[in-house]
């Protein structure tokens, strides 16, 4: 489990390009370095469920991302919070 | 015998049917289930959250469970979570304030606000949330100032979210069925904030 607090960068991957699938991890966060703001749980990995594979339970973390990082003209005082499967996340 | 049906090109009211005919007929679903289903989404409205909202600005003990447990809190209320996605309540306070999208699709709690507003849905307002949240908020009037952290929460898995506004100035000693009545949906996605 990754601990509150911990900076993770999300996978800078496209599996769109592969092939047909339903991935829950938005674009504009590919690469994206966040922090870690808690667990929320272990839910069935969505991208196995959209096309009724048997699904891995995973971690699901609230991770936090500064908006003047995501975009040049971000706002100091703005953040991005979003619900990210473990293994999107890489820890450093 | 009619053509198959093509997912991605069919006609919505034929897919419907079909889709309809083959639960009922595997003995999956029932047409009851069907239609009590339906009643339960068409009766959920954003009433139902506002006393959420009211109660946890009158009840400490409640707004502590509101924000620990958003199902529980809702369940209190007598609204129906069985089966529905987990409910996360944000908190707003003097100097954080949290706007909710959803930008991947229209991830919404529909158990407790009904079904989401049209612009919520709408590419315009999911894209602009997470890139331009302050020019969202001044489109609906909501000047924030610079030194107030808001925080978009994008819906993007397995909860649903709602906002937990302030209580509006001025409406000390009120009880819970007159604050309710001052609290909107869009008080509940962050694009508004109620005033008495």
């Amino acid at each position: 489990m990754i601990a509150p607090g911990t900076e993770v960068k999300v996978k800078l991957d496209w599996p769109e390009l592969r092939g047909p699938c339903h991935i829950r991890t938005p674009h504009y966060l590919r690469g994206a370095k966040g922090v870690v703001e808690r667990h929320l749980g272990r839910f069935a990995n969505p991208e196995d469920l959209a096309f009724m594979r048997p699904a891995a339970i995973l971690n699901l973390y609230h991770v936090r991302f500064a908006v003047a990082e995501l975009w040049p003209d971000g706002h100091a005082n703005d953040s991005v919070v979003v619900e990210l499967f473990e293994p999107w996340l890489e820890t450093a | 015998m009619s053509a198959p049906l093509d997912l991605l090109e069919a006609d919505s009211d034929r897919l419907l049917v079909a889709v309809t005919r083959l639960l009922t007929e595997k003995g999956i679903l029932s047409h009851a289930d069907i239609a009590e289903q339906i009643a339960s989404s068409d009766a959920a409205n954003p009433a139902l959250g506002a006393a959420m909202v009211a109660r946890a600005w009158t009840d400490p003990d409640y707004r502590a469970l509101m924000l620990r447990d958003g199902t529980a809190a809702a369940e209190a209320m007598g609204i129906a979570m069985h089966g529905k996605p987990p409910l996360g309540v944000l908190e707003n306070t003097a100097d954080t304030h949290h706007l909710v999208c959803c930008t991947l699709c229209s991830c919404y709690p529909k158990a407790i606000l009904g079904y989401p507003p049209f612009w919520f849905k709408s590419a315009a307002f999911r894209t602009r949330a997470v890139r331009d949240p302050r020019g969202v908020l001044a489109d609906w009037g909501t000047v924030l100032p610079d030194s107030v952290k808001l925080r978009v929460v994008d819906s993007t898995a397995d909860y649903r979210r709602m906002v937990l506004p302030l209580r509006p100035a001025g409406t000390e000693g009120w009880d819970a069925a007159r604050l309710a009545a001052l609290v909107r949906e869009g008080d509940m996605i962050g694009v508004t904030i109620p005033s008495a």
